[in-house]
């Protein structure tokens, strides 16, 4: 596979991470390649959005290594906001900032951290907005836009920064059925464009489509690493196979309903 | 009531609005910054420090602005410490309204979700650039209401000050009345002194509210 020959970007190498006597992560080792988009899969409570934290040190850890571009993220505090500069984040309920427009939303972040040309940078955020298709809400406050417009906005957000991976948590699962297409066909067209990516979804079809790798995880630990249509088809584990079972239904016949 | 009268006393008046509207001012600039600071230290829960930050604000609550500035004024010259009359009215306007202001600043941090900050430091910002640019202007918002009530019940506060031998409002009329028995005149430009200062600081703190009440908090 000519993915294999790319460079590893992030690296995370047996994480441990517990909240007092709690393992939420353990042994988690995972790579990820350049341009790669990788999906995180698993029952609610299983360490996946956790992990996602701790790669861009949102979270102290208790042991192992998260490497980004051969960065330890953990080892020094200042090193810290450089390396969080290059990694996207998007959270489930957005978390745009209220006082702000979403212009300046968005230009925040290039504009005080990266000092970039702040004329520049607006005409890169509106770029970027009008093909998330809000070019009429700029000047709009995060109060007025509906949940798929501002979980838009907050990928935006994050790309404006130019980072070399994003870091998607759940970020459908907060919004209406129909709101939820607007925003992962925004993360399609990442994907196509090559940016490298590590989701954590309840969206499995959005899954299947996306990944180049699916990461099954249950209680802390990776269960399986494999291809959507390997884990889709003919999951390795039990549990991975019980999971998927979930998310289908059987119909009920008429015949057995019963009888009011 | 003597039309005269009262036409002769406003230039006296208005030389104690003057100072009120002076020393209130700087009381108040003061007071919003050891709030700011206190609220700061609370709600990042620094070690020891926001031990010292709860006595104060007990201590500055529970006790009246009068016997604050008596403490100020005849307290602390017997160890050394004097102080100006119009120090001393800064200083224990201060000393009150910093407790107010932390605590009005205190619900306006708290109200913020964990996550907006860690939605900062996201995009790389640091810190402090975090406290400047996503935590203050959203707890300023919150707490407006509570500010601006601190900020019309410190200008009244300021009636005290007299007893610290300064020539305010208060110390004008008391003087008048005690001088010329010329009660009603006297007290009348009181109410009308405190009434010109305060009301239209009121009117305006009630339009700032109504236009910044589109910017809702949270998402």
């Amino acid at each position: 596979m000519k993915i294999n020959q790319k460079e590893i970007i992030l690296e995370i190498d047996h994480l441990e991470k517990q909240y007092e006597e709690r393992k939420i992560l353990n042994q988690v080792s995972l790579q990820v390649k350049k341009g790669e988009v990788i999906v995180i899969l698993g029952p609610s409570g299983c360490g996946k959005s956790t992990l996602l934290r701790c790669v861009n040190g949102l979270e102290e850890i208790q042991g192992g290594l998260v490497s980004f571009n051969g960065w330890n993220v953990h080892d020094n505090k200042n090193k810290i906001y450089e390396v969080r500069q290059k990694i996207g984040m998007v959270f489930q309920s957005y978390e745009l900032f209220p006082h702000l427009t979403i212009l300046q939303n968005v230009m925040l972040g290039p504009t005080k951290v990266q000092h970039r040309n702040k004329e520049e940078v607006k005409k890169e955020a509106i770029q970027l907005l009008e093909r998330v298709g809000l070019s009429e809400k700029v000047n709009a406050y995060p109060r007025q836009l509906s949940g798929g417009q501002r979980q838009r906005v907050a990928i935006v957000r994050a790309l404006c920064m130019k980072p070399e991976i994003m870091l998607l948590d759940e970020i459908t699962a907060a919004l209406d059925p129909e709101m939820v297409r607007e925003v992962l066909d925004v993360v399609l067209e990442l994907a196509k464009q090559g940016i490298t990516m590590v989701i954590v979804t309840h969206e499995m079809a959005f899954a299947k489509a996306i990944a180049d790798r699916i990461v099954f995880m249950d209680e802390g630990v990776i269960l399986e690493e494999t291809t959507p249509e390997q884990f889709f088809s003919n999951p390795s584990t039990d549990r991975a196979r019980r999971f998927l079972s979930g998310f289908s239904y059987e119909k009920v016949k008429e015949e057995e309903k019963v009888a009011i | 009531m003597d039309l005269n009268v009262i036409q002769q006393y406003i230039p006296l008046y208005v030389e104690a609005a003057i100072l009120t509207v002076r020393l209130a001012f700087f009381g108040i600039l003061g007071a919003t910054v050891v709030g700011l600071m206190c609220s700061l230290i609370q709600y990042y829960h620094f070690p020891i420090l926001h031990r010292f930050v709860n006595g104060y604000v007990e201590l500055s609550r529970n006790t009246p602005l009068l016997i604050q500035l008596f403490f100020l004024y005849f307290g602390l010259p017997k160890i050394g410490i004097v102080m100006q009359s119009e120090t001393c009215a800064i200083v224990g306007l201060i000393f009150l309204g910093g407790s107010y202001m932390t605590e009005a600043f205190r619900s306006g941090f708290e109200a913020i979700p964990k996550i907006q900050e860690e939605s900062g430091l996201c995009i790389g910002l640091k810190k402090w650039q975090v406290i400047i640019y996503i935590l203050l202007p959203q707890a300023f918002l919150v707490s407006l209401p509570a500010f601006l009530a601190n900020v019309i019940f410190l200008i009244k506060e300021t009636s005290v000050f007299s007893v610290v031998a300064l020539a305010d409002l208060m110390y004008v009329a008391k003087d008048l009345i005690g001088l010329y028995y010329e009660t009603e005149e006297a007290l009348f430009l009181l109410v009308v002194s405190y009434l010109i200062i305060l009301l239209p600081i009121s009117i305006l703190f009630t339009l700032v509210e109504r236009r910044l009440k589109h910017v809702a908090i949270g998402n």
